[in-house]
C-alpha cells in the first residue's frame, strides 16, 4: 500500500496531523530520556514538517520500505533521529516498541539515521552537510529513469554553515533538477549555542535567491502553512524550491523551547514528567 | 615492455566499453580532460554529471546516483579526490553505495606540477576503510581490464591512475588474466619477490634484470589490489622466497607496504624491505627524475632486494 498523497481520501484534516504531531512529540522526549541521550530540540522543531510529509505527501510504502520508485526523504540533520522515528514508527515502518531500544546496542534506531539499520530511512546522516549533495544525485537519478518521484531534503538552518550544502546549492540549480524539495528547520540554535553568536548567518532566504532558487518563507509549527509549502514546493517545476521554515528549538517543551542546553540533552526524570504534562 | 602508455588512458578506454552500460554514470569535477573520464561525456553527455569544482558534493551525488540503481564512476586527481575523503567516508563507504572512484595523478611521478599535485597517500587512507576496494594498476591495458571488473562490485572502489608514461607491461593476453584481489605474478624466481604496484612495477621488473645479472633469482607481481591483499600470495611468496621487498610510489606508511607489513607480521614474519615515499613531501620536477631523487627506482629496489635477502635467517 503507499501511503499516500493526495488519494481519494483528501487530505487529512490539519486537527488530526496536530494530534499525530503530538503522538510524535511525546515519542521523542520519551525516547531520548529512555536512552539517557539524544537530540530532543531539533527533532521537536522539525517533527510538523514530517508529520505533514509523510501523512499527506510522500510516496512510499511502509510494507516495501525499499519500493526503487518511491519519494525520498533525506534527513541531513540526521540528529533529528528522534523525530524521523517517531514518524516512521507511527507510519508503519516498524513496530512503536523499536523506539525503546534508540541508541542502544543492536538497535535498529541508531543514535543518527542510518539507511543501513532502519527501515524507511533512505539515507545515512550524521555528518553534516551532505544531505542536499545526496538528493541531487537521488534526483539526476529519478530524471535518468524518467520517474515522477520527488526528492525532499530536510537541512538544519546551523548545517547552512557547511560549504558543501552551497556547492550542492549551485549544482541544483546548474543541473535544473525540479524534483528537488527543500525545507530549512531554521530554529536559530546549534550544539554550541545560538546560530548567531556560533556564526551569523544574516538573510538566509536571500542566500538561496542568489542561488538560483525559488524561495518561500513559513512558520515551520503552523499546519496549515506546512501544507501550503507542500502544495507551493510541488508547484515550482523550474528548478529546485526550497521552504524556510521558521521554527522554535525544542518545541512543545516550555524548558526545552528555544534552549541551546536541549540541542543534544536528555531530560531528567522529573523534567520527562513535566514534559508529558504539558504534551497533553 | 618496449611501448609506452599511461595508465588513466585505460581508465577512458573503460569508460567507453561500460558507456552501453544505460546505468553507468560519469562524475567529474572539472578534470575530466585530466583523468579521461571525458571520452565517456562525449558519447553521452546525458549521463555525465559535471559538478565543478566540489569534490565533497560529487562524492554524495554519486552516492545518491548509486542508492538509485546507478553505476556512477567519478573522478578527478587523486589529491583532490582527498578533499572529499570524510564525504567518501561517511557519505559512500559506510552505507556501502558502489561508487567508483578513480583519482588520477597518484604520486610523485605526476611530476612538474610539485608537491601540491603528489598524492602520496590516498592508497592509505582509502584501505582503512571498511568496504572498500582498493586498486592501482600499472598501465592502461590493466587499468582498462581492472575498471570494468570494478563495474561488477557491490561495493565502492577507489583505483589511482597515474599521469605520465610508462613501459606498458601487460599484453591483451596476460590483462585477461587479471583478477581483483589477485597478484599478477610477471617473473618467478626464489631468492627474492618483489611486490611493486603502478609506475613501480616496470622499475621493479628492471630490477629483477640487473639481480638477474648476479644470479639472483627474483619474483616479481603486479599487485595492483592493495585491498583486498592477496594474503595467499604473500604467504606463499614468504614461504617461497624467505624475503619480500615492496615498491610504490606512494608514501612508506600505510599502502602497499603497510598492507603487506601489517599481513606478514600476523601470519608468517619474514624480512621485508619497503621501497617509497620515506614521509617526506615531492617537488617539482620530471617523473623519472623524482623517481630517482626520492629513492622509488630500480637501483633503489635493488639494495632494497640485496637488504631483504641479507636478512634471512
Amino acid at each position: 500500500m503507499s501511503m499516500a498523497a493526495g488519494g481519494a481520501e483528501g487530505q487529512p484534516q490539519v486537527a488530526e496531523l496536530e494530534s499525530v504531531a503530538l503522538v510524535c512529540r511525546r515519542a521523542i522526549v520519551d525516547m531520548v530520556h529512555k536512552a539517557g541521550a539524544g537530540h530532543p530540540g531539533g527533532s521537536l522543531s522539525a517533527i510538523d514538517m514530517l508529520v505533514a510529509l509523510y501523512g499527506t505527501r510522500l510516496r512510499v510504502r511502509p510494507q516495501e520500505p525499499d519500493w526503487p520508485d518511491r519519494d525520498r526523504f533525506i534527513m541531513s540533520k540526521g540528529h533529528a533521529s528522534p523525530g524521523m522515528y517517531s514518524i516512521l514508527a507511527h507510519s508503519g515502518f516498524f513496530e512503536v516498541e523499536e523506539l525503546d531500544s534508540f541508541r542502544k546496542l543492536g538497535s535498529i534506531c541508531q543514535g543518527h539515521v542510518d539507511s543501513g539499520w532502519t527501515p524507511g530511512v533512505d539515507f545515512s546522516a550524521g555528518s553534516l552537510g551532505m544531505g542536499l549533495s545526496f538528493g541531487i544525485g537521488c534526483a539526476l537519478a529519478a530524471r535518468l529513469d524518467a520517474s515522477k518521484r520527488t526528492i525532499f531534503v530536510m537541512l538544519g538552518d546551523g548545517e547552512l554553515q557547511e560549504g558543501q550544502v552551497w556547492e550542492a546549492a549551485m549544482a541544483a540549480v546548474h543541473h535544473e533538477v525540479n524534483n528537488l524539495k527543500v525545507f530549512v528547520d531554521r530554529n536559530r540554535i546549534q550544539n554550541d549555542d545560538f546560530v548567531d553568536k556560533q556564526m551569523r548567518m544574516f538573510d538566509v532566504p536571500a542566500k538561496w535567491v542568489a542561488f538560483g532558487w525559488a524561495v518561500r518563507e513559513i512558520d515551520g509549527h503552523d499546519m496549515g502553512e506546512i501544507l501550503g509549502a507542500i502544495e507551493w514546493l510541488d508547484s515550482v517545476d523550474a528548478g529546485p524550491a526550497v521552504v524556510i521554515a521558521h521554527t522554535v528549538k525544542g518545541k512543545g517543551v516550555s524548558f526545552m523551547e528555544d534552549n541551546p542546553s536541549f540541542h543534544g540533552a536528555a531530560p531528567s526524570d522529573e523534567q520527562l514528567e513535566q514534559a508529558m504534562e504539558e504534551l497533553q | 615492455m618496449s611501448e609506452m602508455a599511461a595508465s588513466r588512458d585505460g581508465y577512458g578506454a573503460a569508460l567507453v566499453k561500460l558507456a552501453d552500460d544505460e546505468r553507468a554514470v560519469d562524475l567529474e569535477a572539472d578534470l575530466g580532460k585530466s583523468t579521461k573520464s571525458c571520452r565517456f561525456r562525449e558519447l553521452h553527455p546525458e549521463r555525465t554529471f559535471c559538478l565543478g569544482i566540489s569534490e565533497q558534493n560529487m562524492m554524495l551525488v554519486a552516492a545518491g546516483l548509486a542508492s538509485s540503481g546507478y553505476k556512477p564512476f567519478a573522478s578527478t586527481f587523486a589529491i583532490f579526490t582527498e578533499r572529499g575523503f570524510e564525504q567518501v567516508r561517511n557519505g559512500i563507504a559506510r552505507p556501502n553505495h558502489a561508487v567508483h572512484l578513480c583519482g588520477s595523478h597518484g604520486g610523485l611521478h605526476t611530476g612538474t606540477d610539485g608537491s601540491s599535485a603528489q598524492s602520496i597517500e590516498d592508497l592509505a587512507i582509502y584501505r582503512t576503510l571498511p568496504n572498500m576496494t582498493v586498486i592501482h594498476p600499472c598501465d592502461d591495458i590493466s587499468t582498462e581490464r581492472l575498471t570494468l571488473q570494478l563495474s561488477a562490485l557491490s561495493g565502492p572502489s577507489y583505483m589511482r591512475t597515474t599521469r605520465n608514461k610508462r613501459p606498458r607491461i601487460h599484453d591483451e593476453e596476460s590483462a585477461a588474466a587479471l583478477r581483483i584481489g589477485k597478484g599478477h605474478v610477471l617473473r618467478e624466481g626464489s631468492d627474492v619477490a618483489l611486490l611493486a604496484c603502478g609506475v613501480l612495477v616496470s622499475e621493479a621488473l628492471s630490477a629483477a634484470e640487473t639481480l638477474a645479472a648476479d644470479g639472483i633469482e627474483v619474483t616479481v607481481v603486479d599487485m595492483h589490489t592493495l585491498k583486498p591483499l592477496d594474503s595467499g600470495l604473500v604467504q606463499q611468496l614468504a614461504a617461497d622466497c624467505g624475503a619480500l621487498v615492496t615498491a610504490e610510489d606512494h608514501s612508506i606508511i600505510g599502502g602497499l607496504g603497510g598492507a603487506v607489513a601489517e599481513m606478514l607480521a600476523a601470519n608468517c614474519p619474514v624480512p621485508l624491505e619497503r621501497v617509497g615515499v620515506n614521509d617526506t613531501f615531492g617537488e617539482s620536477g620530471e617523473g623519472d627524475e623524482l623517481l630517482e631523487k626520492y629513492g622509488l627506482s630500480s637501483q633503489y629496489i635493488v639494495a632494497a632486494a640485496r637488504r631483504a635477502m641479507a636478512r634471512k635467517s
